[in-house]
């Protein structure tokens, strides 16, 4: 849950050109069953989980009735988590926001070997386990009392962690030769570098700044590893407050969390699509596909 | 509309990527108002030069690029005043046509009203009053020209300078808008330099066209001394189609397989192996009994206003020869040709 949104099911096997068309109905077939058994396999406990939060008694089923008890009980206990990672999903993408959208703009444009090299360095956070990253923020930093006990460390941490999808899906879209003659364009009408930035890079980028900006707010809110190690008893965020109640309180408290859980990104995302899509329509959101796909793959040598 | 213009001069320009001579040293001189096109094939340098000239690359050290008085050799591109045109358009999506047009201005800081009319008087003379407030994934290739064009000039450049901007455009289209540049060059009055692969542009457009090919100059010359007196093979063969006569030289006579030629006085060469060239059109069948060259008809291509005969056995090269769209000849029928006199072509 507090990964990047699973790959699709394989709908679609390849369509394989047999002659009867009784083979044909049958794979159809056969595909819709693979299809339908995975979904089941990934919904059923995302609804299960659902329905454990709002019975009275999970071990008795559903029906010993229905109630809003335990979300209510959870909300009193942890909304001070709820409010906590909210800042710290605001606080991180403001910061990968400043530094990441100049740094993938500066890495596409760059062709040097350092910048390839800082690339892959970047890359590095999300290949190492959070654990490892936190040990590492712990042993330098763990020292500064007022730092390490402060939000602030969190945050740190969550934008090491989500830095380089920000800066991967702003770079994907800035390594495009269109953008590059774009500026080459403004570049003739007199616009100096900062202007050109302004007024047509950050513009036409938005698409690969609206895809980075999504995956860090859905990774800082979920983000539980890293976290976990670098929480105290005053900076307890939402997945960090989950692994809390699924240890210690009764089963429906843990999935009420989970409802809780649902109700805070579920808008979240549907918002930060909307975003991507809405003002130039339909293009944009072609480009944002185009320029989310490369970001994960590849990277020049 | 009419445009200051200013003469631009490249002197000893050259042009290395990564240890790779893509420009040999280059000297050009482009007078005020001059309308000059550079020609060749892709990857000759002709881009580079226009990218140097607009200051999107410097030249290797050493060069220098004055526009009037003005070295601006160190200046980049937003300093130098110019306009350009990009093949691609390079149109700012996410800008409506005004916006385009006016983003110069707006950079600039010139008060909104000037701004405003100035915007609306080149929409109207590019004819682009109706589209706007349109963005630019709506407009046609044709009104994608336009707007780039307008956006060129609404900064009022010291000079235009053009990559290939109609080369995206389908052939009709192109015919009509070269047709529309011309007059619209004349009237502005600018220095432009315009690259192209296409002779039928580069003809049609430069004052004078510069051949390039393999980052050096070929020539530079009117469009009628490239296509009538090119300067050596490389540009005979790119501008327009060309025949050869190889044969030998005798009492000035060009003897060839299939008759003899007269040479142009003058000439004078040691060996005896000589060889002539000549344009398609400057040939015409005549009575084979009199005629300086007999063959074989081997193909015939009707192009509509002309039929563009191969003709076999005449020479050591198959010749071209276009005769009237309404002459039909069977493959293997025997003909004459006879070349007109001063239009051999005598080639290096």
């Amino acid at each position: 849950m507090n990964s990047i949104p699973a790959p699709l099911p394989r709908a679609a096997k390849p369509h394989s050109r047999l002659r009867w068309p009784g083979s044909r109905t049958w794979l159809a077939a056969g595909q819709w069953l693979v299809t339908l058994l995975l979904c089941a396999f990934l919904i059923v406990p995302v609804v299960m989980s659902i329905v454990a939060g709002l019975t009275v008694n999970y071990f008795k089923g559903v029906s010993s009735g229905l109630t809003l008890r335990w979300l209510g009980e959870v909300w009193t206990q942890y909304h001070g988590s709820v409010f906590l990672s909210l800042e710290v999903a605001a606080a991180t993408l403001l910061i990968t926001l400043v530094t990441g959208v100049p740094a993938g703009y500066v890495l596409a444009r760059s062709k040097t070997r350092l910048s390839r090299i800082i690339e892959e360095f970047l890359v590095l956070p999300i290949a190492l386990p959070g654990l490892a990253s936190a040990l590492a923020l712990l042993v330098v930093y763990g020292g500064f009392t007022m730092f390490r006990m402060s939000v602030a460390f969190i945050v740190a941490g969550h934008v090491v962690f989500t830095l380089p999808f920000m800066v991967r899906a702003v770079a994907a879209v800035c390594a495009s030769s269109d953008l590059r003659t774009l500026e080459e364009g403004a570049a003739s009408l007199g616009a100096s570098f900062f202007q050109r930035f302004t007024t047509i890079v950050l513009p036409n980028a938005r698409p690969g700044i609206v895809a980075g900006a999504l995956a860090v707010l859905t990774l800082s809110i979920g983000e539980f590893n890293l976290t976990w190690m670098l929480h105290t008893p005053d900076t307890k965020t939402l997945p960090v407050g989950l692994a809390d109640t699924y240890a210690s309180l009764r089963i429906e408290i843990g999935s009420a969390y989970t409802i809780l859980f649902f109700i805070m990104t579920m808008p979240l995302l549907v918002a930060m699509q909307w975003l991507g899509v809405d003002a130039t329509g339909q293009r944009s959101a072609a480009r944002k596909r185009v320029a989310v796909s490369p970001s994960s793959s590849t990277t020049t040598p | 509309m009419k445009l200051a213009s200013v003469p631009i001069a490249l002197t000893q320009c050259a042009k290395t990527f990564r240890g790779t001579r893509v420009l040999e040293p280059l000297d050009l001189r482009i007078g005020a108002g001059e309308t000059l096109v550079l020609l060749g094939p892709s990857g000759c340098g002709k881009t580079t030069t226009l990218r140097m000239i607009a200051g999107l690359e410097t030249p290797d050290a050493g060069g220098r690029i004055a526009f009037g008085d003005d070295d601006v050799t160190a200046l980049p591109i937003e300093k130098r005043q110019v306009g350009m045109v990009f093949q691609s358009y390079a149109l700012f999506p996410n800008l409506t046509v005004r916006g385009n047009i006016g983003y110069g201005l707006r950079i600039k800081r010139v008060p909104t009203e000037t701004a405003r009319q100035r915007v609306d008087e080149l929409l109207a003379m590019m004819r682009l009053t109706a589209h706007a407030d349109k963005p630019i994934d709506q407009l046609s290739g044709g009104q994608r020209q336009r707007v780039a064009l307008a956006r060129a000039l609404a900064v009022q450049p010291r000079v235009l300078l053009l990559d290939e901007p109609l080369t995206a455009l389908d052939a009709r289209l192109r015919d009509t808008l070269r047709g529309e540049m011309n007059t619209l060059l004349r009237e502005l009055g600018i220095t432009t330099v315009y690259v192209t692969h296409d002779q039928a542009e580069a003809m049609e457009l430069g004052d004078r066209i510069v051949v390039m090919s393999a980052g050096r100059i070929e020539q530079i010359g009117s469009p009628r001394d490239i296509y009538y007196r090119p300067a050596n093979r490389t540009v005979a063969q790119f501008v327009g189609t060309i025949n050869r006569l190889a044969g030998e030289r005798r009492d000035g006579m060009l003897s060839t397989t299939g008759g003899a030629v007269p040479l142009p006085s003058g000439a004078t060469h040691a060996s005896s192996a000589h060889e002539i060239f000549f344009r398609p059109e400057d040939a015409y069948l005549a009575d084979p009994a009199h005629a300086q060259l007999r063959g074989n008809v081997e193909s015939s291509a009707f192009l509509g206003e002309r039929t563009r005969l191969t003709i076999g056995g005449a020479a050591p090269d198959a010749l071209l020869i276009d005769v009237a769209g309404r002459v039909e000849l069977a493959r293997g029928t025997p003909v004459g040709i006879s070349i007109v006199q001063d239009a051999l072509i005598a080639l290096s």
